[in-house]
């Protein structure tokens, strides 16, 4: 498996041995063998154009998607939504089917350390004063998606409702995917930017945005809005989440985590 | 696939065609199975990348293995076509791959890409898609195993590998794109590529300084089924 730019296997550096170990031209070939080596060129360009796109890409798709924002933000057809750096969502998950759940099944669970766990419907969430955000969507990955609107429940409004008890100090948040898992503090919880969306981009939420519910943490990357929000259970503990195991930042603040300072708030 | 060595002597009844061998049939393994592979991961890559389609598929683990692992053994045909005693004219070809004469550019400037009379055994289209193809799959496998097994780089490499990784699979979309349609639009030249031959008369028009018998080969009589005449990429083994 090739993890690195090192020593690359390519038909057209074959022929690159010293000059006596070459094959000589095909016997009659009235000039092959003959003329400047430009396949091979070609090859280390590309190879050196895209080592330096590994270490400056991120800079540079920065600059393309500011570039392309007027026109991606104007565009009826949706048809910029295929080109790279044009600020389109990427759909990742963690399990290897497609976590499905009706919204007429729909349930969504509060508890652990509250004085009444609560269990919504799809439409009890709706019966609940709505928060509507126009905010962007930042993946840790680079991407970023500008003004997405969302409308959803603040989380502050649902613990107030449960009713959080007083040695509580974290939140742990479940998919019905099964596997990926989020935390939050109270205190980051209780923002007011901080939602159990079910509105996205103008429509319920997509099955592939996590729908019908999914979190939506806006100052912070991605990974923290949970995708398919099944249960957020209150603890009084911090459980790192699916990538804070595996080393993305417990506090995912936009800008000022995982290395990437250049990343405007959201 | 024609045995390369077949000859029928003509008869006055039937039309021959006189062939000369343009590939091995290592050199044909090597293209079909890097183009099974090139293909797999386009297809796989773009239902991957494109939202819409992304959702209609609900085993993307499995698309995204097959993805990777199409990718990963992308130079396993060419190892394969060094490591036996048919590595040296699939390296001849390599080498002429390789190489552009002044007459290659003339060719790539004229109007309608005539042939001139500069073309060799490959014109300079032919050359500049392998060196595209060759280009493509180390930055690809670089790239993408990056975004796969990111953990041991920095999170701006992650980004970056994955800026590389969306143009270049746009680049090859294209290229590979524009390779079949020109392969589709002369019939002999893909047929050569099926079958190994290619007629005298092709050759001599539109790969004149190319000699055919230069690296052994010697021209044949192969016999043409009647199908051939029509439509040359279907089986000549008539």
């Amino acid at each position: 498996m090739d993890h690195t730019l090192g020593p690359v296997e390519h038909p057209l550096e074959a022929d690159r041995g010293p000059a006596p170990e070459r094959p000589a031209p095909p016997r009659g070939d009235k000039d092959e063998g003959r003329g400047a080596p430009v396949g091979r060129r070609i090859v280390l360009g590309m190879v050196g154009l895209g080592a330096a796109g590994i270490l400056v890409g991120d800079r540079v798709n920065a600059a393309l998607e500011r570039f392309f924002r007027p026109v991606t933000e104007n565009d009826p057809t949706g048809l910029t939504s295929f080109v790279p750096s044009a600020g389109r969502f990427r759909i990742y998950s963690v399990v290897s089917f497609d976590p499905v759940r009706s919204d007429a099944e729909y349930r969504l669970t509060v508890d652990g350390l509250v004085d009444t766990p609560l269990k919504l419907s799809l439409a009890d969430l709706k019966d609940r004063p709505p928060t509507k955000l126009v905010k962007d969507f930042q993946c840790v990955t680079g991407w970023r998606v500008p003004e997405v609107p969302w409308t959803g429940v603040l989380l502050r409004d649902l613990l107030e409702e449960a009713g959080v008890q007083s040695n509580a100090t974290h939140l742990r948040i479940y998919s019905f995917d099964g596997a990926y898992t989020e935390s939050l503090t109270l205190d980051q919880a209780r923002r007011d930017d901080v939602m159990a969306a079910y509105e996205m981009l103008d429509g319920p939420v997509e099955q592939i945005h996590g729908g019908p519910v999914r979190l939506y943490v806006a100052p912070m990357y991605g990974y923290k809005s949970l995708k398919w929000l099944d249960r957020i259970e209150v603890v009084d503990e911090m459980n790192p989440g699916y990538w804070e195991v595996r080393g993305y930042d417990v506090d995912a603040w936009v800008g000022s985590s995982n290395g990437r300072e250049g990343d405007a708030p959201t | 696939m024609t045995p390369a060595n077949h000859v029928t002597p003509a008869t006055p009844a039937t039309q021959v065609t006189p062939t000369v061998e343009r590939f091995t049939r290592a050199e044909r393994w090597l293209h079909w199975a890097t183009a099974v592979l090139v293909l797999t991961a386009a297809i796989t890559g773009l239902i991957l990348y494109v939202g819409p389609l992304t959702a209609l598929f609900d085993r993307r683990e499995l698309l995204k293995t097959v993805h990777v692992y199409s990718g990963l053994a992308m130079p396993v045909p060419l190892v394969a076509a060094y490591a036996g005693r048919w590595r040296d004219k699939v390296r001849a070809d390599l080498r002429r791959l390789n190489r552009w004469t002044p007459g290659d550019w003339r060719w790539l400037r004229s109007r309608g890409r005539v042939a001139g009379d500069q073309v060799g055994k490959f014109n300079a289209g032919q050359k500049a898609n392998a060196a595209f193809i060759a280009g493509m799959i180390p930055v690809m496998m670089a790239t993408g195993s990056i975004m796969r097994w990111f953990d041991p780089f920095p999170l701006e490499w992650r980004t970056g590998a994955t800026f590389v990784h969306d143009w270049t699979a746009i680049a090859t979309w294209l290229v590979v794109t524009g390779h079949i349609l020109v392969a589709f639009s002369k019939p002999p030249a893909l047929g050569s590529m099926l079958r190994g031959r290619i007629s005298a008369a092709w050759a001599r028009d539109h790969h004149p300084r190319w000699v055919p018998d230069a690296d052994g080969a010697t021209p044949t009589m192969a016999e043409p089924s009647p199908a051939s005449q029509e439509e040359p990429w279907t089986s000549a083994s008539g």
